[in-house]
């Protein structure tokens, strides 16, 4: 009975306190503007929601399984949302007479009308509780459905609310009749709600059963006789492709803004793939990342401005296809020229002394004494575009085909480079430089073709950046950037190339689609840093281990109990 | 003789040629401006007074918040990344008991005790958000690789900086005046600033508190046995534990005083205030030698003065236009140069080939 009474405190405590960061911090109201489901749910009430339901989850996760659907189970649960209601309740009553706003700048009247669903009195309070005990009992009603149908229920539901959430990204995608039915401007119709359930239901269902039959498929192509089947599936693969391709053009009246996040995310995957290499395959902490990235654009943004008298003197302004090269060069250079004195530092030493390169670029770039040369702190403007004989890219669509083949090109690299020689002494040095250094590698030429490498891509997501932005400042390049692309490999996979892409996705896309979202973005970084080194250190997609075919073949199945990482 | 030199000259490489090259170039460059502005006298004597003073004081604040990098370094050999925001958080929240107390006009009644109170709060703040910090990002972690403690670090940080962003303001706040601080003193002859000096003294104070603190109590010596050894400290019956804790709670208290003596001499807070402190700090525990104590307090009040100086010293000797906005440049060179040729610092420590 104590046990359980501390458990329920425990979690309903922890639960209370998320909840009143979440509050006070501003992102309840920030983001109760957004209805999810028209008239029903908004995204703000969605957060409160997921605090009830998490803070249940927990407090059963540490229950024993067999006792969860107990007695026990429903009173831990319940009251330890009751925990939860309690203190919000408590805020909710407070704000007012303790002017908490002096302090708070939140805690407004507004929070109070979010909390109380806009009943004054007793009652509001209670219209509070049973909202989060509906979202603990969620958890408990989730133990009492039968097997398949439970995760499929609850899949359907997740991926309705996020398309909800996503509105921005998935009804332009979508012809405009269907998207107008399922569709508001801020979320969901509620009709809409029901129908994607039940659709995402029945798909998820079913994806069993086709994922099996595809499965086959795939493995009659394999055998002798499976020619045909692996032609149809080569011309549909082509075919996606194409599509995928195209998608742009098709898509390009629709979504302009749609592009321009898609860009963001590119260039940031351009970035990540990058550092990636730096951080991920050699293991080099590079927290100054962004200054190979600004030497990229402004090297750009110089040498094709029509601006900056001081500059002009000397070299007319180029196009942007005559600076590319140049302006790859110099980031690799300066890759290399930072790489050098850093060569003998490690591990935490290595990380601090890049982010002071960093910031030392960025202070000489603000100050006056390069200003002649790049433009202050007012920035340049009057970067060239890309053209193509007299086709100049100009809309974000276009641009887009550009940066996906940059994508290509740094993938390409990226898979190389990692299953080269070199790729294999990174991977030593990573794990231990000592050792790889005792067996014969050489590690000053393998560290500076990281930093060199690394800084290509940086530079080339620098230079089209700026240009396509056609203007860059120096406060677009601070830290704040190298630490975004470092998120984004973290959460993504640390040495993983798909990862790359999904933390990219997750974190540049995603924040840029939720408006209300952005200012929390910093916030919900630096909390995703630290919940995935806790829990999750090897990222949302994983580095597989990868096992030579040498190896393969001299170990054959004992390769499964030898521990390769 | 030649032997030797010639033995040692087989283990340089080319990488350190060209170090050592930059390195000379950079002391021929510090050496040629201060000439220049020595000799042009466009500053007088009084004025290089002041600038040493402002150096001093601002010096003693980076060692203040120094302390709790080194102490951290010592037992746990992270670099706690969030120090900065646990600076921050203090001062930033005492804020709101300042404006308080001036509204209710105790600053003008009784101004050492409501600057008493404000201090208090804001060590209690930090102290919370230390300890906290270390009980819920960083024990988990113990043992884990190196840069994944440091990864959390940073994260901590700007989780830190954006909550008390969303929960205060994103904007700045100004610190009341304290009336007894204002104005000048006169010693010896030379007219200095109160608040410089009150700066000054009062950490310098806390700065020797602290060290008799773990030089000689019960505490202070676990910690240092924790630093030393963890496994035979634990053997020895200290509770390791509780001793780190206590541990980022002195670097919190220290971080939380160091906040408002900031506060006071620059007069406003942000969310963002910790992070160049933090950074500077870091660099003035490199300085001094990371774990090492008195190390710290010294590359503090170095680095204060050498950063205050350094603009007008050698940058405009150079002729660099608008020196000042390359203040923050020099700390960071200094940084730089500081962890690639001589990472254990000035006084050295037993830390070399851990770094």
């Amino acid at each position: 009975m104590k046990t359980q009474l501390r458990l329920m405190f425990r979690a309903g405590l922890i639960g209370g306190l998320i909840a009143l960061h979440l509050t006070l911090v501003g992102m309840v109201e920030a983001l109760n503007k957004r209805e999810i489901i028209e008239d029903i749910i908004t995204l703000g009430q969605l957060l409160l929601m997921g605090v009830g339901l998490g803070t249940a989850v927990y407090a059963l996760g540490k229950l024993p399984r067999e006792r969860r659907t107990q007695r026990e189970g429903w009173w831990v649960a319940l009251g330890a949302v009751s925990v939860v209601a309690l203190i919000l309740g408590l805020l909710a009553l407070a704000i007012k007479p303790l002017n908490l706003r002096f302090m708070f700048q939140n805690a407004s009247p507004a929070l109070v009308r979010i909390l109380t669903f806009d009943t004054p009195g007793v009652l509001g309070l209670v219209k509070l509780w049973a909202f989060l005990l509906f979202s603990g009992a969620l958890a408990l009603v989730y133990l009492y459905i039968p097997q398949p149908w439970d995760r499929t229920l609850s899949y359907a539901v997740g991926i309705t609310l996020l398309m909800g959430i996503l509105r921005a990204l998935v009804a332009p995608l979508l012809p405009d009749i269907i998207s107008d039915f399922l569709f508001t401007p801020s979320g969901l119709t509620q009709i809409g709600a029901v129908i994607l359930v039940v659709l995402w239901v029945l798909f998820l269902h079913y994806w069993p059963d086709f994922k099996a039959r595809l499965e086959t498929w795939q493995k009659e192509a394999q055998t002798p006789q499976g020619a045909p089947i692996r032609r149809r599936l080569n011309i549909a693969f082509l075919v996606a492709i194409l599509v995928l391709l195209l998608l742009p053009a098709i898509l390009r009246d629709k979504g302009s803004y749609l592009f321009e996040v898609l860009d963001m995310v590119g260039i940031y995957i351009i970035m990540g793939l990058g550092l990636n290499i730096v951080v991920g395959f050699a293991g080099l902490l590079d927290l100054g990342y962004v200054a190979f990235f600004a030497i990229g654009a402004y090297t750009m943004a110089v040498l094709t401005t029509p601006e900056l008298p001081f500059v002009r003197q000397y070299i007319p302004p180029m196009n942007f296809w005559e600076a590319l090269p140049i302006a790859l060069l110099l980031s690799l250079v300066s890759g290399i020229l930072l790489g050098v004195p850093v060569l003998k530092t490690r591990g935490d030493y290595l990380a601090i002394i890049t982010l002071g390169f960093g910031e030392i670029i960025r202070l000489l770039v603000i100050s006056d004494l390069l200003k002649p040369i790049l433009g202050g702190a007012q920035g340049i403007t009057g970067v060239a575009r890309p053209t193509f004989g007299s086709f100049v890219v100009n809309e974000s669509w276009e641009y887009f085909y550009i940066i996906l083949v940059t994508i290509g090109i740094g993938i390409f690299i990226s898979t190389r480079l990692r299953d080269s020689r070199l790729g294999r002494a990174w991977k030593a040095i990573r794990e231990d430089e000592d050792v790889a250094v005792a067996m014969g590698i050489d590690h000053v030429s393998a560290k500076l073709t990281a930093f060199a490498t690394g800084a290509l891509l940086a530079g080339m997501a620098g230079a089209l950046f700026s240009s396509r932005l056609y203007s860059i400042a120096p406060h677009s390049f601070n830290v704040l950037i190298s630490i975004n692309v470092l998120c984004l490999l973290i959460v993504g996979g640390m040495g993983s190339l798909p990862g790359v892409v999904v933390g990219a996705l997750a974190l540049v896309g995603l924040p840029e689609l939720l408006r209300e979202f952005a200012e929390f973005r910093l916030l919900v970084y630096g909390a995703a840093l630290v919940i995935m080194m806790l829990y999750k250190p090897e990222g949302l997609w994983p580095e597989k281990a990868r096992v030579s075919r040498v190896a393969r073949e001299v170990f054959g199945d004992r390769l499964k109990t030898l521990k390769v990482e | 003789m030649w032997e030797r030199l010639r033995y040692r000259l087989r283990y340089v490489s080319g990488t350190d040629v060209a170090l050592w090259i930059v390195a000379a170039l950079l002391l021929v460059m510090i050496t040629v401006g201060s000439y220049n502005s020595l000799t042009s006298g466009r500053y007088t004597g009084k004025q290089w007074f002041d600038f040493i003073i402002s150096g001093l004081a601002q010096g003693s604040i980076y060692a203040l918040i120094a302390l709790g990098y080194t102490m951290v370094y010592g037992i746990l050999f992270m670099i706690n990344f969030a120090h900065g925001e646990v600076f921050m958080s203090g001062p930033f929240t005492a804020y709101f008991l300042a404006e308080v107390l001036e509204q209710r006009g105790l600053f003008e009644t009784n101004p050492w005790l409501a600057l008493g109170l404000v201090m208090l709060l804001s060590m209690a703040v930090s102290t919370v958000v230390a300890v906290s910090l270390e009980r819920i990002a960083y024990r988990p972690l113990r043992g884990a690789p190196r840069l994944v403690p440091l990864i959390t670090a940073i994260g901590a940080s700007f989780f830190l900086q954006y909550t008390f962003r969303g929960l205060y303001t994103p904007g700045f706040k100004a610190y009341p005046e304290v009336q007894p601080l204002k104005g000048t003193w006169t010693l010896f002859g030379l007219e200095i600033q109160r608040m410089l000096i009150a700066v000054f003294v009062s950490s310098l104070l806390l700065l020797l508190l602290l060290y008799a603190f773990v030089q000689f109590t019960k505490v202070g010596r676990a910690i240092r046995a924790v630093a030393e050894d963890q496994q035979a400290a634990a053997l020895m019956g200290v509770d390791v534990d509780r001793t780190i804790s206590i541990t980022f709670a002195v670097g919190g208290a220290a971080a939380g005083a160091a906040g408002v003596f900031y506060a006071l001499m620059f007069r406003q807070v942000n969310f963002f205030m910790g992070f160049f402190p933090g950074l500077k700090a870091f660099t003035a525990a490199v300085l001094g030698g990371i774990g090492n104590l008195p190390g710290a307090m010294l590359g503090g009040l170095f680095l204060g003065v050498f950063e205050s100086l350094g603009p007008s010293l050698f940058l405009e000797g150079l002729g660099v236009p608008a020196a000042y906005q390359l203040k923050d440049a020099i700390a960071f060179t200094m940084l730089v140069l500081f962890l690639i040729f001589r990472p254990t610092g000035i006084l050295g420590e037993r830390l070399a080939k851990r770094a």
